[in-house]
């Protein structure tokens, strides 16, 4: 009888494709010294094209960090999401969408809601200053997709975060 | 996908897919293998699970920072709103009649298990253990809820009776989650999620049952990695 039980289960599999495949980093590191050929022997400008998505990550900053069930914006966040709307008034016809995500120290459908909640605590910091709410969208990931795999608080505190993606 | 749960008949699985980037609740059904978003809503719709009469499937809608249950009937395709609160209202399961509504909510300062009418009316709060309390799941027989712990740092699955007594803990670890029944009631399966590797960066997540005594915890044999299991009804 139990065996008939089990057959019929459907054992629906979310599998390693989220629960261990992280987040690509960003390449903050190695940033983009791949395109310019300046002509002259002249210390030529290395880095991002200003307005590219490697200038906004690497000296913008795409992401702000949240604390353990938390949606609320600390000092650092604001900071970061001053110089993010800044930005996006500079080159007013980029395009965003911010993802929200959680640790996984929660159960997934509470860290859905949760994930919206901080990704509409950004869309809402950066409309109020001034970026138009129609170049916004925003998607909760929840626990499915974390910068970093680990069993700590180093690790799930980076995956507590909302993340700002140019279109 | 995520969250894949059958209708009573077991023709139909419904589940959040995050087609297109556009997070909604599916139907599928099994016998033709088409697959359709279901309702028409203005932001991620998720947790959906069938009515006990499978003509209705109940979610949530998570819209501008909040998350509240709707009901969603599949022949008038006519959404009700059950649940108003600035808090998280999520998770949402039918008792075996129909006539009641067990959800996760933390409109009380941490996520905890609630029951309401089907109507949306007569919220009560039955979980006020220490940690959060989350996935509350009604078993087929209606005498237990079953839930997801976490107090701690570790997680639990438990069950507790709908008017919140006698509540117990079957199984606990470092992630173990979403609680599903076997349809005599008697028996819950449910995920593990432990760190392996170097450093805990690997992960294991593996399907297991247990008896509601909380005796004989056995592992499913899956081929590969497996979550959020979902025990189909008995079918006819």
């Amino acid at each position: 009888m139990r065996m008939k039980y089990l057959s019929l289960c459907a054992a629906l599999a979310l599998v390693a494709a989220c629960s261990s495949t992280p987040e690509k980093k960003a390449e903050v590191a190695t940033g983009g010294t791949t395109t310019t050929t300046a002509p002259a022997p002249a210390p030529k400008p290395t880095g991002p094209v200003p307005g590219s998505k490697e200038d906004f990550v690497v000296n913008v900053g795409d992401r702000v960090f949240f604390g353990y069930d938390k949606f609320d914006l600390t000092p650092e966040a604001t900071a970061t999401l001053d110089k993010q709307a800044a930005w996006l008034k500079k080159y007013g016809s980029v395009t965003i969408t911010i993802e929200g995500h959680a640790d996984e120290r929660g159960t997934r459908e509470y860290n859905l809601a949760l994930g919206e909640r901080r990704a509409n605590a950004v869309k809402n910091y950066l409309t109020a200053l001034g970026v138009d709410l129609a170049r916004v969208q925003v998607i909760s990931y929840g626990k499915e997709r974390p910068a970093v795999l680990g069993s700590n608080e180093a690790a799930w505190a980076q995956n507590r975060r909302g993340v700002t993606v140019i279109n | 996908m995520l969250t894949p749960r059958f209708s009573p008949t077991a023709q139909e699985i419904t589940y959040l897919s995050y087609f297109n980037n556009k997070p909604r609740v599916y139907i599928f059904n099994v016998d033709t293998g088409r697959q359709e978003v279901l309702g028409d809503f203005p932001g991620m719709t998720f947790a959906p699970r069938f009515s006990p009469d499978g003509n209705k499937v109940i979610m949530s809608l998570a819209t501008n920072g909040n998350t509240d249950i709707y009901l969603l009937d599949l022949r008038t395709r006519r959404q009700t709103r059950l649940t108003d609160n600035p808090a998280i209202d999520t998770a949402p399961s039918f008792s075996p009649d129909g006539s009641k509504i067990t959800f996760e909510s933390d409109r009380g300062g941490s996520q905890q298990i609630y029951t309401m009418n089907a109507d949306g009316t007569n919220v009560q709060r039955i979980t006020f253990g220490a940690g959060k309390y989350g996935t509350p799941v009604w078993s087929p027989r209606g005498d237990l809820i079953a839930f997801t712990r976490i107090n701690g740092g570790r997680f639990s699955i438990g069950v507790i009776r709908p008017d919140g007594s006698g509540e117990r803990e079957l199984s606990t670890g470092y992630l173990v989650e979403g609680p599903t029944w076997a349809p005599n009631g008697r028996v819950l399966m449910y995920f593990k999620e432990k760190p392996t590797g170097e450093g805990g960066r690997q992960r294991q997540v593996r399907l297991y049952s247990i008896d509601l005594t909380g005796r004989n915890e056995r592992q499913m044999l899956t081929p590969t990695d497996a979550s959020d299991p979902a025990w189909s009804p008995l079918i006819p």
